[in-house]
């Protein structure tokens, strides 16, 4: 079975429809990056996937693990192993980074039916992985992603990922407004993720990305459809002609 | 039109009510005497309501009607019943003195423990000789009804230089269903005095019970002082709290409110900046639901120069219910350099929630630095949806946020073990609600 299935999905937000019957199959284990021009329809996939208000599902189905994820809450589908990793992270003042992780680790485990993660074994897990991304330990005494640059914000997405172990992480964008510097560490971190358990779709605009998160399988979205699918091979294509073809086609 | 308003039974009922508690009304007859004339003034005014400026958003005579008779003395089931409410609202570590359907409690506070480092009378005991706690220069009815029916209160002294070791906790236990609770307490806080006081305000089983407040505050020069209010009444109960503080110079007062209680409620505080340089920090968190009414009204009067004021408040307001703040800095002629800022935020939880938000600025001096502001609006959709994405649930992913809107207002606290007290008022509140 297939761990994540979207198929013929029409989605409409206020009345516009956004994506026209898109068909998407990822397996365990696979990388899949989705290309786009912007307007294409990336980021309203992912946040559908995600359970994300606002977007009215006309047409198709989505299913992970076999299951219908449409039915969910997006809680329920963060337990059950789904994880967008934001665009644009938001900034929570009140809230320290610390406590949020360990709520939403808790909340999560709670729902599959396991039991709260211990405090000890918890800081220890969270200051590994944060030692491995360069996060130091007082942004984690700080509101979550409270004066944070790009980077840090994009750090502590990917620190969540590795601390609540999801079988399928969505990355929406993840190099928009990265240099080059933080966009290693981040990928560097989304890399070490990568095992036959767990699927990644990488979205992104440009090919860049696919240079450090080097993907399994290529889709080229264009106006609400994937239009052409391919090898990684198919990424470098893209960086030398352009989407303009794509988009005579679609 | 407004004569007949006041004729109505409110009044009527309060005359009766003064007939009846005449006879247990502590007080020599001189003391009788001023009660009386309390007692008329309050008949001539009437319970406030929606014409008087004041009292614009919180009209008793809607909201109350009509005032209970006073709640018998305590018998020795009460005092059993207050016990165990006191064991629950204590704060750890702190000296009580308990208030029982408005008669205070020996045997339930820490008389002796306080003694040490604090003067300590009932107002019963004052009253004997002295009727100059019942004088306000307060023309308000509610105070003037506090003056006449007061059966008790706590009269604390702190001679200057004195640290209090540990904090002293006014506990307000209602066991009395249907019945008032009129009381009036006295603090004195002498030159460069450190204490904390807290009142709190709980009910041991009792229903529909209304409480009437008055507390006279001084703090002398160079005293740090923290005053926290707690009101946790039942949810049918009318709490109606009146605070009179004054502050002398080069002093600290960090106060604080937390309304979580009470179907109807007003706190009105009229704080007097009385000696230079002082800072003064006000806070307060309203947690109102159904069909609850929770009004702060705050009068802050910078009477001298060079004094700090800040306030914040927090208002979160579910379902059908009400929250009102009132906030205003008096700043006299010769209160020059003076920094006066309050800050408002209202959260509304429901479509039918309420905040009315009344800041005024009153500046008669020409050198000095005010400002006010206020918002209201709903929880923020974005950061909601980032919570579940992230495995909250709805209700959880709200009481994160709206524990994090309230803790700007809570750490304000300084004590830390007083701070996680409020910090757990809040998160039972909010464990209510889902």
């Amino acid at each position: 079975m297939a761990l994540l299935e979207v198929k013929d999905l029409k989605v409409r937000v206020e009345e516009r429809e956004i994506l026209h019957g898109l068909t998407l199959t990822v397996n365990e284990g696979e990388v899949h990056a989705i290309m786009g021009p912007n307007g294409s329809g990336k980021s309203t996939l992912s946040h559908v996937i995600a359970g994300k208000p606002g977007y009215e599902v006309t047409d198709g189905e989505i299913l992970f693990r076999g299951e219908d994820l449409l039915e969910m809450s997006p809680d329920e589908r963060a337990a059950k192993g789904v994880f967008l990793a934001f665009q644009y992270p938001v900034e929570i003042p009140g809230v320290t980074t610390m406590n949020f992780l360990r709520t939403a680790l808790n909340a999560q485990r709670k729902a599959r039916g396991e039991s709260e993660l211990m405090v000890p074994d918890f800081l220890k897990k969270v200051r590994e992985v944060s030692k491995s991304l360069n996060i130091p330990q007082d942004m984690l005494k700080r509101g979550v992603n409270v004066g944070f640059s790009g980077g840090e914000k994009k750090r502590n997405e990917v620190l969540q990922m590795a601390l609540f172990e999801p079988s399928l992480c969505i990355l929406d964008e993840m190099d928009s407004g990265l240099d080059i510097d933080a966009l290693r560490i981040a990928a560097d971190g989304v890399n070490a993720l990568r095992s036959p358990g767990r699927a990644m779709v990488v979205i992104t605009h440009y090919q860049r990305l696919l240079n450090y998160i080097v993907p399994d399988v290529v889709h080229v979205m264009s106006r609400g459809r994937v239009v052409k699918s391919g090898g990684k091979e198919l990424a470098l294509e893209l960086e030398a002609s352009g989407y303009a073809q794509f988009e005579d086609a679609a | 039109m407004n004569v007949a308003v006041a004729k109505t039974g409110s009044g009527r009922a309060v005359s009766d009510l003064f007939a009846s508690a005449e006879g247990r009304l502590p007080g020599s007859p001189d003391v009788i005497a001023v009660r009386r004339e309390a007692f008329e003034t309050y008949e001539r005014l009437g319970l406030p309501h929606r014409r008087i400026e004041e009292w614009k958003y919180t009209d008793l005579r809607a909201l109350v009607g009509e005032v209970l008779p006073l709640a018998a003395a305590p018998d020795a089931t009460a005092l059993k019943r207050a016990a165990e409410a006191v064991k629950a609202h204590a704060i750890a570590g702190a000296r009580k003195l308990v208030l029982v359907d408005g008669v205070f409690a020996a045997e339930l506070s820490d008389v002796k423990a306080l003694a040490a480092e604090v003067s300590f009378k009932t107002l019963r005991v004052t009253l004997d000789k002295d009727a100059g706690l019942l004088k306000t220069a307060s023309t308000d009815a509610v105070v003037a009804l506090n003056a006449a029916l007061a059966t008790d209160g706590v009269v604390l002294s702190i001679a200057d230089g004195t640290q209090l070791s540990a904090p002293v906790q006014i506990i307000h236990v209602a066991t009395a269903a249907s019945a008032s609770a009129v009381t009036r307490s006295q603090v004195r806080i002498g030159k460069g005095a450190r204490a904390t006081i807290i009142e709190s305000f709980v009910a041991a089983g009792a229903a529909a019970y209304q409480v009437n407040d008055a507390v006279i505050v001084s703090i002398g020069d160079d005293a740090d002082v923290a005053f926290v209010r707690l009101m946790d009444d039942a949810p049918d109960a009318v709490n109606i709290t009146s605070q009179f503080v004054t502050v002398g110079a080069n002093a600290k007062l960090n106060f604080f409110n937390m309304t979580s209680g009470a179907a109807v409620s007003r706190l009105q505080g009229f704080i007097t900046l009385a000696g230079e340089s002082s800072e003064l920090s006000v806070n307060g968190v309203n947690l109102l639901k159904k069909t609850e009414h929770g009004d702060t009204t705050l009068v802050v009067d910078h009477a001298v120069p060079n004094c700090v004021s800040r306030e914040i408040f927090r208002a979160v307001i579910d379902d059908r219910a009400h929250s009102v703040f009132q906030g205003r800095i008096i700043v006299r002629p010769d209160a020059q350099k003076t920094d006066g800022k309050m800050m408002t935020r209202a959260l509304l939880l429901s479509d039918e929630a309420e905040a009315d938000n009344k800041p005024e600025l009153e500046i008669f001096a020409d050198d000095v630095s005010c400002g006010h502001g206020a918002t209201a609006g709903a929880l923020d959709e974005s950061l909601l949806f980032y919570l579940k994405a992230r495995g909250l649930p709805e209700k959880q992913a709200q009481a994160l946020l709206i524990q994090a809107f309230v803790g700007e207002a809570i750490e304000q606290i300084a004590d830390d073990t007083l701070r996680e007290h409020v910090i757990g008022i809040a998160e039972r509140w909010l464990e209510r609600r889902s």
